[in-house]
């Protein structure tokens, strides 16, 4: 009761938030990329994201979980965890910038975890069940997914292969109508409280091309023999629990694969696009607030007699992180213009990431050290971001995985077998 | 019941912006700042919802007065749940001198030509607070009003109203038509879903002058001046009680 009047309470007393700086949770308007309906459903978001999400994220930060069934209901209630999957399935087909400004918006959610557990629901676990899986699969996994009443992971990386997606050793062998799957996953963001995983696992064993012999297969996390070893203890992104999790003889049925037998490095890899992309337009906010902030701060901080902010170096760096944040953001709406016409983007989503990784990295250790000692606390925005921004050079395929697809789709002689 | 619905929605600086005042002192700087829907108008777009959900009405028609952005205040009332609406345009700079007198002229111009059995309207818009309008529009309709509402029961031809007074609550209950102003606790307004804010797009919106209901709107009042309000000043800090008294006793409020 009282958390649902407190915005409204705030305006009926004096206590109105101060901003010196033009920051603003609302999406840019970018005319012929972001429509009007782009805009209501951003401010829609924004205020679950404010009543739901920001006051409780502390909590869930040193729970090192957060609920997300209750988060998803909320999030499917009102439709926003399927804006690009089919109709059929109780989504709402629309295009992948409506996913980009969802991602834009999360980027106000104040901590890493939640938008990423979010992204991976939708945009990481989901794109390749929806384009390529069967009716009776959409009807078991994703349309309860896109409802809120799933939670999705995403299985690629394992203790030996992370970055390098075609070492994977995970093993599903046939055995009548069903496989048995065989090996582990790591690093798997919702694992402890997923109820189904996007796994990828070897199944043409007999195919030596390891990008040809994976599948992408439907696995219920209920199943007898999965066992999720441990919840990974992370210098960042706390609220979202991370698993290690070993496959015993799990018997799954081979009618789980999506789409063809074979081809799940395949999907994956066009699953990427979209992943990439997500995770780069979603740390666009949340540098922008962190600059805002920092601003904010340095003018109140007074050293040797004036503010922080006087300081000409101090505005010139802010300045130059603002001027990068926007040519990302430019990037990243051009890209899924390309995507949404129907480009492989694979080149300029690579770029985005290669780009977002490094720029968030810097502005989070740009603006740390204009916080001083208390940038160094756990008591400030900056810190947490951070922790948590490291990971965006990591995970979804590392700075030097992006490098490395980048300088390939040059055609430039192998700098080692690959 | 084919009962109808009119509902304000008056575009507002949105709740949590700082509010500055012009340097020439004639208004609050409203460029490039984000406006949202007042949140008393959602409060009453809300109870509209619930009325037709109820099946007490059939009809919600949203409407709002001002420059062209206050369309996008509409598709969102429309996407709460509204059924259609009506775009008063009054631009810049008539909108800045649109007073409550002109509004209510207009929305009962609107409450007669679209048969509207109950009005519903925010208690007070949070930008100007004049807390007018409804009361005017009562008048001028010769209908009875219950304002500062935080319940509506309706039974048969009669609404049951709780206000919100000074002294505590105030049960009534009023004939249809009428209009009711909204108070904080009336209802929790939902969120627009996403399918319904794209069915939204597609829903009927009408534009019209205030020229064109017959109203006149050439301000009554004149704007002298618009102030910040006073700075709060730093207070002291004190040792004890005695010191508390000796500081109050010092500044004469005690004898």
């Amino acid at each position: 009761m009282l958390s649902r009047l407190a915005p409204i309470r705030r305006l009926l007393t004096t206590n109105i938030r101060t901003q010196t700086y033009l920051y603003s949770t609302s999406l840019s308007p970018a005319p012929g990329f972001y429509t009007e309906q782009h805009h209501q459903m951003s401010e829609m978001l924004n205020k679950i994201i404010e009543r739901d999400i920001n006051p409780f994220v502390k909590e869930w930060e040193k729970k090192g979980i957060f609920p997300a069934k209750e988060v998803f209901k909320n999030l499917g209630n009102h439709g926003l965890l399927g804006v690009t999957k089919p109709t059929e399935n109780g989504g709402l087909g629309l295009d992948f910038s409506y996913s980009v400004a969802i991602a834009e918006t999360l980027g106000n959610v104040k901590n890493g975890g939640v938008p990423m557990a979010i992204g991976v629901q939708t945009d990481m676990a989901t794109p390749a069940l929806a384009k390529h899986g069967n009716e009776q699969l959409k009807k078991e996994f994703l349309e309860p997914s896109i409802r809120g009443d799933y939670v999705a992971c995403i299985g690629v990386s394992e203790p030996g292969a992370g970055s390098d997606v075609a070492g994977i050793k995970t093993t599903a062998r046939e055995k009548g109508s069903d496989f048995v799957i065989t090996g582990g996953k790591m690093w798997i963001t919702s694992g402890t409280q997923a109820d189904w995983m996007c796994c990828l696992a070897i199944t043409e064993p007999g195919e030596k091309n390891p990008y040809k012999n994976k599948s992408l297969i439907c696995l219920p996390m209920n199943t007898k023999g999965i066992h999720i070893e441990k919840k990974i203890t992370k210098i960042g992104n706390n609220s979202s629990d991370t698993a290690l999790i070993h496959f015993d003889d799990v018997i799954v049925p081979q009618a789980n694969v999506i789409g063809e037998r074979g081809k799940g490095f395949y999907y994956q890899m066009m699953q990427f696009q979209e992943e990439r992309l997500w995770g780069s337009t979603n740390v666009l906010k949340a540098m922008e607030c962190i600059i805002s902030e920092t601003a904010d701060y340095c003018n109140q901080r007074k050293a040797f007699g004036r503010p922080i902010l006087a300081n000409q170096v101090v505005q010139f760096k802010l300045c130059e992180l603002q001027t990068e944040i926007e040519a990302l953001r430019s990037l990243v709406y051009r890209a899924t213009k390309e995507y949404i016409s129907g480009n492989d983007v694979t080149r300029l989503a690579t770029m985005a990431k290669l780009k977002a990784g490094p720029l968030s990295r810097r502005v989070a250790d740009s603006c740390l050290q204009y916080w001083g000692g208390m940038g160094y606390t756990d008591e400030v925005e900056v810190s947490r971001l951070y922790l948590d921004v490291r990971l965006l050079s990591i995970g979804a395929g590392a700075d030097e995985v992006m490098m490395q697809i980048l300088a390939k789709m040059n055609r430039w002689p192998d700098t080692y077998p690959m | 019941m084919s009962r109808r619905i009119l509902v304000g929605c008056k575009r507002v600086i949105d709740y949590a912006v700082k509010i500055r005042v012009k340097p020439d002192k004639t208004g609050v700087v409203t460029e490039g700042v984000k406006h949202s829907m007042n949140p008393f108008d959602e409060i009453a777009l809300e109870e509209a919802i619930r009325l037709k959900e109820k099946k007490i009405a059939s009809e919600i028609v949203v409407v709002s007065c001002g420059p062209s952005q206050c369309q996008e205040t509409l598709r969102t009332a429309l996407a709460m749940g509204a059924d259609r609406g009506i775009h008063v345009e009054v631009p810049n700079p008539e909108y800045e001198g649109l007073q409550p007198l002109a509004v209510a002229r207009i929305l009962q111009r609107l409450s007669e030509r679209e048969k509207i059995d109950i009005v519903i309207l925010g208690k007070q818009a949070i930008d100007d607070d004049c807390n007018q309008t409804g009361q005017i529009l009562s008048g001028m309709l010769d209908w009875p009003i219950g304002t500062f509402v935080s319940k509506v029961e309706v039974e048969g031809e009669r609404i049951n109203l709780t206000r919100e007074i000074d002294g505590g609550l105030e049960e009534i209950s009023v004939g249809i038509p009428c209009v009711i102003t909204a108070d904080l606790r009336l209802n929790e307004p939902r969120y627009a879903t996403l399918p319904n804010i794209m069915k939204a797009k597609k829903k009927k919106l009408d534009v019209c002058k205030p020229g064109d209901l017959g109203v006149d709107i050439t301000p009554r009042l004149i704007v002298v001046s618009v102030e910040e309000p006073p700075v709060r000043e730093a207070g002291v800090k004190v040792e004890d009680a005695q010191s508390l008294f000796d500081v109050l006793k010092k500044e004469g409020h005690f004898n």
